[in-house]
């Protein structure tokens, strides 16, 4: 155990906590901002998929990257606008509709990717330009703050920010007062005359942008390719993310935080010739021991509550 | 006088068929508060939600300030000074008294960026322009009921509706928060305001309203001065007959005790004691009436007696039957029926149909099953029964629940419970939201249970129907029994309401 102690000591785990993260917080934060306008985007997993597929196919042929990063973010809106139109105009349930597009996202990249590249496993063949990473200055002078901080992708900075964007947004914002109103009592919400459909539809547009900025970062830039479903369960465990995190910005990214640092410990572990398939798990097992903590708890606390009246 | 409010022949079909509204036309004038009353499924809420632009009539026309007016929405409906207070609160519970009440017409800093200050401002200034005093930065769920409706009250004031629409106001209130309501209501038209009230409660009719309208199966009976009118009349008028406010006699054939409850005390999950030392029997034969003011550990004792929640200490029995912790199944099995006081919480399911509400309790036993099978040609024929008893306004057996009216919905609730040939009856609130009409027949089949040997534990804020049909009254404050009276004869609601209210104690 010792040579594990060591490198979980070391500034280099902490730096990985964050990079780990990001492609994490990304899309909490998505499902945190539907879940408030009480119509969850569990669509996550379809739309870092598309937007990370895009986001490298359009950097390879214009080797452009604001370019890459409009088209990314272009398809992953569309996700939210064709979720919210299948939900909210075609009034078909939203999880059944996002479970559909996630579906449709993987097989549509594995096509494509096959199409374009000849190969249904990665686009290693197609190099991708990444975002650069950022050096802090000053801070990356201070000791192992600096390792941890410093050098980051510049997505990895945009993700904590949008934390900041998240709270402000909601408590701030005019359209952020109407997204919690909806969420809590649509019916409320319209009776002063608020249209709840377009509500729903801004948060889930929202999403839709947060989720291509988690799917960007995947491919361009905590690695340089697309992958077949490279975001390997990231869209779900978002959804336990935002959850544990009540949806709320803090929340959402101690949760996220969280995450990143379980994932960091299997990958950590791995050198142990512990059994691969077991390391892998460890993610997967922890979000549902979370989860179920986080529903014992909510019960108790809803009985509280009741226990008041 | 003028008239600020006319809707003429306004014919409403709901998609199930329904002829909610038969072409009906009503004038209200300015500055006046309009009783509109009738009984339960006549068309009052229908008729106020044409009129705020929830539902969309088929035919007829809605004059307001002597215009024709569309209101397609709500938002045509306030644009126009029409404000609604619905029965079930319109409020976002996570949400400030201040962040409600600005909801939608949000003051702005930068074009994007909520002046939050501003909103405490209005918040404050309006509150005190029409001396209803709420608290700006609470949350709407720590609020209490009546808080709750001042706010909404106050969110139609703030966007300043002329004609305010109050659909069933008090039968959520405590008698104190209700004169509260009507000291706001008196203030209110000072300053010019016209209010449409509806309500089933005649008393409350009299003392408030100017003008009372009167409405029956979609049609508009009759519409006079309230002083015109007394009370019986009202009733007259509404159901076309007469109806008997007498207390009841008491039963003559009281038998043993079939409940006994004994020293139950119960503490919350926040560890402050909601019941203290709680004991009553109740015998076959009587009804014991338990009044006092919501949120004094009624809900508690309700939910222990009929297997929702476990007491702390103490014991219940069933004859000389130990019934403590026995699941609501194993309870109802021994025939201990429940009518619980919120319908829609614990009483039906709304989206299934009369049928299937009817049976939850009984489903598994013939002759509504056979073997593994329902019996649904029984079933329909027994549930065919019920409506006709219990004189459910339903146009199927198979109609939904949610496409009932409020009053309805409690008579499905009552149909199911009082014919599971009950041994002991625990009912909450029985009556809360039923016309005078189908309150007498509720009131009568608890008598008749009464009378065929059930015991009968009613526990309700309406203290005239705790002083008809009660045999006993207790008096609960803050979880503890501090008065009893074993002789019913000459009490008044006021003597009951200084217990209520903790000022005094009785030997208990
Ligand atoms: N959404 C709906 N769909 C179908 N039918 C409905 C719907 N709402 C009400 N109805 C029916 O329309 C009729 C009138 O209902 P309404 O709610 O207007 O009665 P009400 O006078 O307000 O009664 P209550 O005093 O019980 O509240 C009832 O027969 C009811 O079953
Ligand atoms: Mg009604």
């Amino acid at each position: 155990m010792g040579p594990l102690l060591d490198s979980i000591l070391s500034p280099a785990f902490g730096f990985a906590i964050l990079r780990i993260m990001t492609p994490i917080l990304f899309p909490t934060i998505g499902v945190a901002i539907s879940s408030l306008a009480g119509s969850i985007n569990i669509a996550m997993e379809g739309t870092m998929l598309m937007s990370a597929f895009t986001g490298v196919i359009v950097s390879y042929f214009t080797k452009n990257i604001y370019l890459a990063l409009l088209a990314g973010i272009l398809v992953g809106v569309t996700m939210g606008f064709v979720l919210g139109y299948f939900h909210l105009k075609l009034k078909a349930d939203i999880i059944l509709s996002a479970i559909a597009l996630n579906m449709f996202a993987s097989g549509f990249t594995i096509f494509m990717l096959f199409l374009i590249a000849k190969d249904k496993g990665t686009s290693i063949s197609l190099r991708s330009l990444v975002f650069p990473d950022i050096h802090l200055p000053l801070i990356k002078e201070i000791p192992i703050i600096g390792e941890i901080l410093s050098g980051h992708n510049l997505l990895t900075y945009v993700a904590i920010l949008s934390i900041i964007f998240m709270y402000f947004l909601i408590y701030k914002t005019r359209l952020g007062l109407r997204i919690r109103a909806v969420g809590q009592n649509p019916d409320a919400a319209e009776s002063v005359g608020i249209d709840v459909k377009r509500i729903k539809l801004y948060s889930l547009l929202i999403s839709g942008f947060f989720g291509a900025l988690g799917g960007l970062y995947l491919s361009m830039g905590y690695v340089s390719w697309f992958g077949r479903d490279m975001t390997a369960g990231r869209g779900f465990i978002a959804v336990a993310a935002s959850n544990l995190g009540g949806h709320l910005p803090l929340g959402v990214f101690i949760s996220s935080l969280f995450f990143g640092l379980i994932n960091a410990i299997s990958i950590y572990l791995a050198p142990l010739r512990l059994p691969s398939e077991f390391t892998h798990l460890i993610p997967y097992v922890t979000t549902i021991i979370a989860l179920t903590f986080y529903s014992i708890r909510m019960t108790r606390k809803k009985k509280a509550y009741k226990g008041k009246i | 006088m003028v008239a600020i409010l006319e809707a003429k022949n306004i014919v409403k079909v709901y998609p199930n068929g329904v002829v909610a509204n038969k072409g009906v036309s009503i004038s209200v004038e300015e500055n006046t508060i309009h009783a509109l009353v009738g009984e339960n499924g006549s068309g009052k809420t229908t008729l106020m939600k044409v009129i705020f632009g929830i539902e969309k009539p088929q035919d007829g026309e809605v004059f307001f300030q002597g215009r024709k007016v569309q209101v397609k929405n709500p938002h045509d409906a306030i644009a126009l000074g029409i404000g609604m207070v619905h029965q079930h609160f319109m409020l976002a519970p996570d949400l400030t008294v201040a962040e409600n009440l600005v909801l939608g017409q949000e003051p702005l800093k930068n074009k994007f960026v909520l002046d939050t200050k501003k909103a405490q401002e209005i918040t404050q200034e309006i509150s005190e322009k029409y001396k209803l005093p709420v608290p700006p930065n609470k949350k709407i769920k720590d609020l209490p009921l009546g808080i709750k409706q001042r706010v909404e009250i106050l969110k139609v004031l703030l966007r300043n509706a002329k004609l305010l629409i109050l659909d069933e106001p008090t039968s959520v209130l405590t008698p104190q928060e209700t004169e509260v309501l009507f000291q706001t209501l008196r203030e209110l038209k000072k300053y010019g305001k016209t209010i449409i009230f509806i309500s089933h409660k005649l008393k409350e009719i009299k003392e408030i309203s100017d003008k009372v309208t009167v409405m029956r199966d979609g049609r508009i009976i009759d519409t006079r001065d309230a002083n015109e009118l007394s009370e019986h009349d009202i009733s007259f008028l509404m159901v076309g007959r007469d109806i008997s406010y007498e207390r009841v006699s008491a039963s003559e054939a009281i038998g043993e005790p079939l409940l006994k409850v004994n020293n139950i005390s119960f503490t919350n999950e926040e560890n402050s004691p909601v019941l203290k030392n709680i004991s009553f029997e109740i015998k076959a034969g009587e009804i014991v009436g338990l009044a006092g003011i919501e949120g004094n550990g009624q809900n508690e004792l309700v939910e222990i007696l009929t297997g929702l929640r476990k007491a702390d200490k103490g014991e219940l029995f069933l004859k000389q039957e130990n019934i403590n912790n026995l699941s609501p199944r194993k309870l109802r099995e021994k025939k201990i029926c429940y009518i619980p006081a919120d319908r829609m919480k614990n009483g039906v399911a709304e989206k299934t149909t009369l049928e299937e509400n009817f049976i939850v309790d009984r489903y598994c036993q013939p002759p509504f099953s056979r073997g593994f099978r329902l019996n649904w040609k029984y079933i329909e024929k027994y549930s065919k029964e019920l409506i006709r008893k219990f004189q459910i306004l339903a146009h199927s057996s198979k109609a939904t629940v949610d496409s009932l009216s409020g009053g309805n919905i409690q008579k499905v609730v009552v149909a199911r419970e009082l014919s599971a040939d009950p041994k002991i009856i625990v009912a909450d609130q029985p009556t809360r939201g039923i016309d005078v009409g189908s309150e007498e027949l509720v009131h009568n089949l608890l008598i008749d249970a009464r009378d065929k040997g059930s015991a009968v534990f009613l526990i309700s804020a309406n203290l005239d129907e705790i002083i008809k049909l009660s045999s006993k009254i207790m008096v609960i404050y803050q979880g503890e029994i501090v008065a009893r009276f074993d002789k019913i004869d000459g009490i008044r609601d006021v003597d009951l309401g200084h217990y209520m209210l903790g000022l005094k104690r009785g030997e208990v």
